[in-house]
């Protein structure tokens, strides 16, 4: 138990201070007849450094890392190569064993590091302002549905069928408590996103209409058309990034009239990580709509002396302040996750965001252009960024698993992320980043036309 | 020698320390460094990473690409190490020293989970890999699973929650996903008010009306007051054990039957479960939901303010309510991912067709980079060490109560043992000194302050959790700080009213924040330079 440093001479004179005779007596408010006399059976003795991670390592062998793979998958995470410097900063004690900044003037270097995070994420989404994160994109896009329901004062939400269905999904779970009626939609293997259909659902009633940027299909188009249709009825639209990197190449949706952006951050700095922690990224163009935001913040202020400092703020919107009338329930960020952002998007600059935008891209433009020249295989998308649907004349589940066996993780089906859609299995999406080699793309090809032969 | 300066070259100075008169040129002092922010020291023409140039090719961003510039900053490598290196050393953290802030449970973490976490199996896995190709991942959150249900009593845990409050949501949908399963919609949902914060905002999200419970003087849940108030509206009780007045709730049991009888069920905030972990099991009182913080009670590090990790641990008549996606192992060994595509063919082959989950609450399945170090935490203590990790946390606690309640006003040190955290409050002050002095004065003892004001029952409360992670020694030099404070806060000492003295910075003005909120940084906009707080009509 090299975790508790107490040792029992330490223990009996602690006791000989309180005046009890043992450690049981300080437990004399729990029932006698409940009371845990001897550890709990089942749970094995403790286990050294040694053995512990013995025992990690194993289950960690069973899975394949995408290092080990040619990789495509997408849909919400993507993998990026992450300077060493990054989880070198973030494994800093003074960092990763701090709490939340509760005492300022010993904590502001995580409050500067969410300053400096906020002003990098409104600039990203072309907006005025961001808070310091959210658990991850999808809580982030139900809290921005709730956001819109709190400024129209209205209860219909229209959701684009291109929306990740997992974000659909947290937004329809909680709806059915909150009463906010949901108008979704599947997405379509037809062409082009279908605007005019989105625009047409759009009503007096409706609070937000929530579109995603690149879409789930990876599609990307002008939202301005959109945002004027959903301003011309009172509604707020609402635009999801699950893919930061795409903005160092295409215009931010703030700039498009997007009310409120937030997405998953996840792509600069985190890592895939089976899925969390990851990072919820919200902002919002119109300053005036700050007290409505829900999650932390930190300003800037001044010091007894008149020197620059950062302090959380504008708590009286929080549950801590308001309890039932916050405008979230949501008490904590993502503040590590955050810091590796942060430092991620440090290191690329302006300068470095867009030529890996850009590397991104054309590594996809490439793949696609592969992939489309198979047999019996077509690419949907005219436009996307670094992700793509590809066509397959069978079930793209399928596909996947086969091609899982020999180390090819080929992407995502979207008969896994719309079950019962028989219309889209044979849709999967294929994903390329800057860790994609062209020789990746090559073996993917070469696997999928041996499979669909 | 110094040769005068014909040239007009200044140093470019002060952008660290704007405003304010500094007896040194560069505003720092000592080892402590004043440190621009990004957008001062870097351009949109730097950066730390190698990349290909940007080369012609194929365009389809669908006539959207990007020409105007953001205005990001970027610096070079060692200037970045540097920038956050030297943020870094303004920050207090447990692994600088005893960090007692009540409720928070700020232990130790250990860096085996951090190697663990990282491990490639880990962490370079995809969420929506094929189920067999991440077995290893799945049975880290299956065996975690195994392990809080162990721990706590209970039949069934949700991994999904990505955090305590997000856990609270959870396991209140879960109540009200049972109630309308059995067509008993109900309104309300009691709440003490000793309940963290997070409660009523979570009960009022999850569409319920909430209706407080008073503590009484013994600073628990008064009883009679809760009996009285159930009835056929009533949806349950959120209730917080060991409290926040650091005392265990002796009548939960009582409690719980009293609900359970109304037809309601008891949500219990788990974030104190680190006072109880191996000495007594939640579902033994009756409790049908708790989350627990894995950073907490399990040592997971917190980063500055996250992420955290909520699972809710769940009772019977709950389980089958919990939300997907959830893993389950099968007779053969394998661990299945169920999603929504086979959930209702998993539960009708595998599980009597009981599971009616609420739905989905997050894209993916949880915190996993949380899970192994939770895991691995839990394996390095094992059964005999989790029960001493309790009995360390509470008798660390007691002690400190013990050694300052002769100087401390202890408002409930005469009802018995505290749990893990000893509540003291500011009655005895003299000169107008308040609970914020004295924790400010900490700072200056180089000690992280107590949970302030908090909780609300007590006036100027401070909330003293020291956990099982400090040695005697360490708590013997905090109790000398604490008295030594306490002494002065009671003979009025006038210095701790402009405490810290010695921190990077002295007392923040918070109100100017939040009256005037500069909550992003924008391009200086008088010649010179950017005005300061001050210039801009503050305090």
């Amino acid at each position: 138990m090299r975790y508790l440093p107490l040792t029992d001479a330490d223990r009996r004179e602690m006791l000989s201070v309180i005046g009890a005779p043992d450690v049981d007596a300080l437990f004399t408010d729990v029932p006698a007849d409940l009371y845990l006399r001897e550890p709990i059976g089942g749970l094995p003795s403790h286990a050294s450094e040694m053995a512990v991670e013995r025992h990690m390592r194993a289950l960690s062998m069973k899975n394949l890392a995408a290092a080990d793979a040619a990789f495509f998958c997408g849909a919400g995470a993507y993998r990026h190569h992450v300077p060493a410097s990054v989880d070198h900063i973030i494994q800093r004690g003074e960092f990763l064993t701090a709490y939340t900044p509760y005492q300022p003037e010993i904590a502001q270097g995580t409050l500067q590091m969410l300053f400096e995070f906020q002003s990098q994420v409104a600039r990203l989404y072309g907006c005025a302002v961001a808070n310091a994160s959210m658990y991850d994109g999808s809580t982030a896009c139900w809290e921005a549905v709730a956001m819109a329901g709190r400024v129209t004062k209205k209860k219909r939400v229209v959701l684009s069928g291109a929306l990740h269905p997992h974000y659909a999904e947290t937004i329809r779970t909680m709806a059915k408590f909150t009463d906010d009626e949901i108008a979704g939609a599947l997405p379509s293997l037809s062409g082009a996103p279908d605007i005019d259909g989105l625009i047409a659902r759009i009503d007096e009633n409706t609070s937000s209409v929530v579109v995603q940027y690149p879409d789930i299909l990876g599609h990307v188009y002008d939202l301005a058309p959109i945002a004027e249709a959903a301003h011309a009825k009172g509604a707020l639209l609402i635009a999801v990034n699950t893919e930061p990197v795409a903005l160092g190449a295409v215009r931010s949706p703030g700039e498009m009239g997007a009310d409120i952006v937030v997405g998953e951050g996840q792509s600069l700095g985190v890592g895939l990580q089976f899925g969390g922690p990851y990072l919820g990224l919200f902002a919002v163009r119109d300053p005036r709509h700050v007290r409505q935001m829900p999650g932390r913040l930190c300003g800037e202020t001044v010091d007894a002396e008149g020197k620059r400092g950062f302090v959380l703020t504008l708590s009286t919107r929080e549950q801590h302040i308001r309890r039932e009338k916050a405008t979230s329930n949501i008490c904590t960020n993502s503040g590590l996750c955050a810091l590796a952002f942060t430092v991620h998007l440090t290191l690329l600059g302006e300068k470095g965001l867009r030529a890996l935008a850009a590397e991104n891209h054309r590594l996809a433009c490439i793949a696609a252009d592969k992939l489309a020249a198979l047999p019996g295989v077509k690419v949907l998308n005219d436009s996307f960024f670094n992700e793509f649907t590809v066509i397959l004349p069978t079930d793209a589940r399928a596909v996947v698993r086969d091609l899982a066996k020999d180390k090819v993780l080929a992407g995502v089906s979207l008969g896994r992320l719309y079950p019962g859609a028989d219309a889209l299995s044979g849709g999967l999406l294929v994903a390329v980043t800057e860790t994609t080699s062209e020789e990746d793309i090559d073996t993917l090809c070469s696997a999928l036309k041996e499979v669909l032969a | 020698m110094n040769a005068p300066n014909t040239s007009g070259w200044k140093p470019a100075m002060n952008a660290a320390a704007p405003g304010g008169d500094s007896p040194t040129v560069t505003g720092n002092r000592a080892l402590m460094l004043e440190e621009p922010l990004i957008f001062e020291i870097g351009s949109g023409e730097r950066c730390g990473v190698d990349l290909p140039e940007p080369r012609e090719g194929a365009n389809r961003l669908g006539g959207l690409a990007r020409t105007e510039a953001f205005g990001l900053p970027g610096l070079s490598e060692p200037e970045t190490v540097r920038h956050y290196t030297r943020l870094s050393r303004q920050n207090y953290a447990i692994d600088l020293g005893l960090f007692p802030l009540g409720s928070c449970t700020m232990k130790h973490n250990p860096r085996l989970n951090e190697k663990v976490a990282r491990m490639p199996g880990f962490v370079d896995v995809h969420p929506l890999q094929p189920v067999d190709t991440v077995q290893g991942a799945l049975e880290v959150i299956n065996e975690l699973a195994h392990w809080l249900i162990e721990l706590t009593g209970m039949h069934g845990v949700a991994m999904t929650p990505k955090a305590g409050a997000h856990g609270e949501l959870c396991g209140v949908l879960c109540i009200r996903a049972a109630l309308e399963a059995k067509g008993d919609a109900r309104e309300v949902m009691l709440v003490p008010e000793s309940a963290h914060g997070t409660n009523p905002a979570t009960a009022a999200f999850a569409g319920y009306r909430v209706e407080d419970i008073p503590a009484n003087a013994d600073g628990r849940v008064d009883v009679a007051a809760l009996k009285a108030r159930l009835g056929p509206d009533v949806a349950g009780v959120m209730i917080t054990n060991p409290n926040t007045c650091g005392l265990f709730e002796r009548d939960l049991k009582e409690i719980s039957d009293a609900v359970h009888a109304a037809g309601g069920y008891v949500y219990c905030d788990g974030a104190n479960f680190n006072a109880i972990v191996g000495r007594v099991r939640p579902g033994d009182l009756g409790v049908d939901a708790m989350h627990i913080n894995l950073h907490k009670t399990f040592s997971t590090p917190h980063g500055g303010g996250g992420p955290g990790s909520g699972p809710v641990v769940l009772s019977e008549a709950l389980s089958p309510f919990g939300p997907l996606p959830y893993t389950a192992r099968t007779k053969d060994g394998v661990v299945h991912l169920i999603e929504e595509e086979q959930a209702e063919a998993f539960s009708q082959e595998h599980l009597g067709g009981k599971m009616q989950s609420f739905g989905r609450m997050t894209a993916f399945h949880g915190q996993m980079g949380m899970f192994t170090r939770a895991l691995a935490y839990i394996l390095s203590h094992g059964a005999d060490g989790l029960r001493q990790v309790s009995g360390d946390a509470v008798l660390n606690a007691n002690y400190v109560l013990r050694a300052c309640e002769d100087l401390l006003d202890a408002p409930f040190g005469g009802s018995g043992p505290c749990m893990h955290e000893a509540l003291f409050s500011d009655k005895n002050f003299g000169g107008g000194l308040s609970t914020l002095d004295l924790a400010k004065g900490m700072i200056d003892e180089g000690f992280h302050p107590m949970t302030m004001y908090f909780p609300l029952v007590v006036h100027g409360a401070m909330l003293v959790e020291p956990t099982e992670t400090e040695s005697k020694a360490g708590l013997d030099q905090f109790i000398a700080a604490l008295r030594s404070l306490a002494e002065r806060a009671r003979a009025g000492d006038e210095s701790l009213k402009t405490a810290p003295h010695f921190a990077p910075r002295r007392r923040l003005d918070e109100t100017l924040a939040a009256r005037k909120p500069v909550l992003a940084w924008s391009e200086p906009d008088v010649p010179g330079g950017r005005p300061t707080r001050s210039e801009q009509g503050g305090s």
